[in-house]
């Protein structure tokens, strides 16, 4: 047993660091700031610049055109990413798609799909959710029918996170209803541009357009396109689940978080002191920092496990329900202690150019505490994460 | 005891209630909401029309001769209906404070004109620095000429840039933290020296930033005492908090009511997520955090007329419980709407946006916990 990091990780994390403050532009770093408001050039932009240095799929093997790092490495990376402002990678390509065409892509999809991912040439969006098929996923009813070489997809998917940027979508789609629902289930690649597709935005209640509805109309898509075997979907999809848990426990943007509430509570006053000093407040970003030591931890025994070969452990299975209890806490408590400067609403989505009101620290915390209030529903809601972690894990 | 409503009461509560029904649909709400003031002057005279703006007022100034109980029903019925008329600010807080320690000159001129709909109030005491505390004054009115200039800062100002008159908290003697020292004025709008920064709110209302430049003040806009307006401002501010805490319950039961229909008739895995264990205790949890909050509303509309100690902890203690449980209800209503929680348009989010601006005002759920274990 042991938990500090060898010298070859802190050099490691050296290089990291510095590479990172000599290729993130400036304008980059402040507009990944606090808000959600970086477009889709901002993301590519710092996907090409990774990819160029030999870094775009930290989490990948080497033959896949990934860095082959250990778990330390990658949560090393992570760390300083977070901590240096960087715009987060997106998640949909490199820890959701990236991995089920490596492991059940024909060799032809390796090819076409993995290497754009990494040089961040394609932007990747996620059809799963319906209207009437969200906790409930196997019920899903768009459908793809075969004809020919192609499946016409005719459907209707929502909640697909920025699929305005999207070049392409992963979908999981129905090709037989007669028998269990989540056998007639098939993973395919869809081209956003195909024909016949319609993205509709839906602004959520932090005021921005992330959420999308898409609708397929008679929608060719090469048999070729699908990954695996027709009906096999829902197996290609839980082994995605499994695989966006360290990820979503998102420690790393947690850590960067909880250090700017304390510059926050450090700045903000309370009774004519600094409210870092108003004993309810810091006990309870004391217990926020306790909670995210747990979780930090808890991470990191998963990454172990993953890097050692040995399938995740019981508690790979806690780390969404924790790492996103974590972030709403965090989120909330950096709008308290903004007191009445939390609520003032600019609109900056419509253009706005005056400067912010009230402190600085100030932009984008009620949006991102607004946002966050999904990472209970998304990604499984946790409500349903407890459902099977209560039947898989403890047999109940 | 008794906790029934009059029948003068139960017909406001119809009264009010049927307007929020009837001129606050979602979608009225909403037009409302995006216009330049926020809110519809119309409504406005039909609320002087109704004799709401009076309602706490008393019949000498053309007003009901109500008091905390009347606030709390037409406060509940907004809370209801997202109602962004300014109603808190000018009639409840402004003409509960000119009322209380203004000249006999002061409180004809505005009260009367408050209850006829002729006058709107914004109330400025917080700035930069003071986060909830109302003796954390650094804005000076320096005497000068036989009257005051008025110099600094207020922030979040509600409805500052549709008042008629705006009552500013400033110092005229003492330290910034000193309670001593504080004094109030009666501020036009449109004084020389005053600017302003206006912007909307998350809960989709107005408010501003009050910068004073040099504002030159009669002595007669002085309200009560010159430099013992602290405890004159506190009052007024705890009439404020109660009728937040009972805008808080009618936005709670709203997220009870859409929340427990929306679980019996949402489907999936085959039934109505309603039918689910985890589902129905969810949905009992936010009641109880509705009643809770409810009963302490109730005693705060009662304790308003208290001394000062007692109304206070009553206060505190009320404020705390509405701001938890509007956390708990609103954050639950999103959760359990699932993926319609987290879109705009939805009411579900409106109304949680609504209960934290609730919390935050007159000091959130922590603040005033502590003000209440300060109490002993």
């Amino acid at each position: 047993m042991d938990l500090e990091y060898s010298a070859a990780e802190r050099a490691f994390r050296e290089e990291v660091r510095a590479f990172i403050k000599s290729a993130l532009p400036e304008d980059l770093r402040r507009r990944a700031g606090q808000t959600q408001h970086l477009d889709r050039e901002d993301y590519l932009a710092w996907q090409r610049i990774l990819h160029a240095k030999g870094w775009g799929a930290p989490s990948w093997p080497v033959e896949l055109g990934g860095t082959g790092w250990t778990p330390a490495q990658r949560h090393i990376f992570d760390e300083e990413c977070a901590d240096a402002g960087a715009p987060p990678q997106l998640p949909f390509g490199l820890a959701m798609v990236g991995p089920v065409i490596a492991t059940f892509g024909t060799a032809a999809q390796k090819a076409k799909y993995l290497p754009r991912i990494v040089a961040g040439l394609d932007w990747w969006c996620q059809g799963y959710s319906e209207p009437g098929s969200g906790s409930d996923l196997a019920s899903l009813k768009t459908r793809a029918e075969v004809d020919g070489d192609d499946y016409v997809v005719n459907g209707h998917k929502i909640w697909t996170t920025q699929a305005q940027f999207a070049d392409l979508m992963f979908c999981l789609v129905r090709t037989d209803g007669s028998g269990k629902p989540q056998d007639g289930i098939t993973f395919l690649l869809i081209d956003m541009k195909t024909p016949g597709i319609t993205v509709r935005p839906i602004i959520s209640i932090d005021g921005a357009h992330s959420l999308n509805e898409v609708f397929f109309d008679n929608v060719r898509i090469p048999r070729e396109n699908r990954i695996g075997e027709e009906g096999r979907g829902w197996t290609y999809a839980k082994f995605l689940l499994g695989n966006e848990r360290t990820s979503i426990a998102g420690v790393a943007a947690s850590k960067k978080r909880l250090q700017r509430l304390k510059d926050i509570a450090r700045a903000e006053f309370s009774g004519g002191r600094p409210l870092l000093e108003n004993q309810s407040f810091r006990d309870r970003i004391a217990q926020a920092e306790i909670d995210l030591m747990a979780l930090e931890f808890t991470n990191l025994r998963v990454l172990a496990d993953e890097g050692s070969g040995k399938g995740p452990g019981p508690e790979a299975s806690l780390l969404k329900i924790l790492g996103t209890n974590l972030q709403q806490a965090i989120n909330e408590l950096a709008v308290e202690a903004l007191g009445y400067y939390a609520n003032p609403y600019e609109a900056v989505h419509a253009g706005d150019n005056r400067a912010a009101v009230g402190p600085a620290h100030a932009e984008g915390l009620m949006e991102a505490h607004l946002y966050f209030r999904a990472a209970s529903i998304y990604g499984g809601s946790n409500e349903i994460q407890r459902n099977v972690i209560a039947k898989m894990v403890l047999g109940l | 005891m008794d906790f029934a409503y009059s029948e003068e009461q139960r017909m406001l509560a119809d009264s009010v209630g049927r307007f929020a029904r009837e001129i606050y649909t979602f979608e009225n709400w909403r037009k409302l909401s995006e216009t330049e003031d926020g809110f519809d002057r119309a409504n406005w005279a039909r609320m002087a029309e109704l004799g709401w703006l009076g309602a706490c007022l008393p019949e000498e100034y053309g007003g009901l001769g109500g008091g905390g109980v009347e606030a709390m029903v037409i406060a509940e019925a907004f809370g209801r209906g997202l109602i962004q008329e300014p109603y808190m600010w000018t009639a409840i807080v402004g003409a509960g404070l000119v009322l209380a320690g203004g000249s006999a000159a002061q409180r004809d001129e505005v009260l009367p004109a408050v209850a006829e709909g002729r006058m709107l109030l914004s109330v400025a005491f917080a700035e930069p620095q003071s986060r909830f505390d109302l003796n954390d004054v650094a804005c000076t009115a320096k005497a000068e000429g036989g009257g005051y200039v008025l110099s600094g800062h207020k922030s979040v100002v509600f409805h500052a840039q549709s008042a008629d008159r705006i009552i500013v908290a400033a110092r005229t003697g003492g330290g910034q933290r000193d309670r001593d020292g504080i004094s109030l004025f009666l501020v036009p709008a449109d004084a020389a020296g005053l600017s302003r920064r206006d912007y909307r709110t998350t809960d989709r209302r107005r408010a501003s930033d009050l910068t004073f430049y040099g504002v030159k003040l009669p002595a007669e806009a002085l309200i009560g005492p010159a430099g013992g307006g602290l405890a004159l401002l506190e009052q007024a501010v705890d009439r404020g908090a109660a009728f937040a805490c009972a805008e808080a319950v009618g936005a709670m039961t709203v997220l009870n009511e859409t929340t427990l229909a929306y679980v019996k008739t949402r489907k999936q895995f085959g039934r109505a997520i309603g039918d689910f264990q985890v589902i129905q205790h969810r949905l009992v949890d936010m009641m109880a955090a509705l009643e809770e909050a409810r009963s302490l509303a109730l005693v705060a509309a009662v304790k308003l007329t208290a001394p000062a100690p007692e109304r206070a902890r009553t206060i505190a203690a009320a404020k705390a419980k509405s701001g938890q449980s509007g956390r708990l209800v609103g954050q639950q209503a999103i959760q359990l709407h699932g993926g319609m929680g987290m879109t705009d348009e939805l009411n579900v989010g409106h109304y949680y946006k609504r209960l934290m601006m609730l919390d935050v005002l007159f000091g959130n759920a922590d603040h005033q916990r502590q003000r209440f274990a300060a109490y002993g």
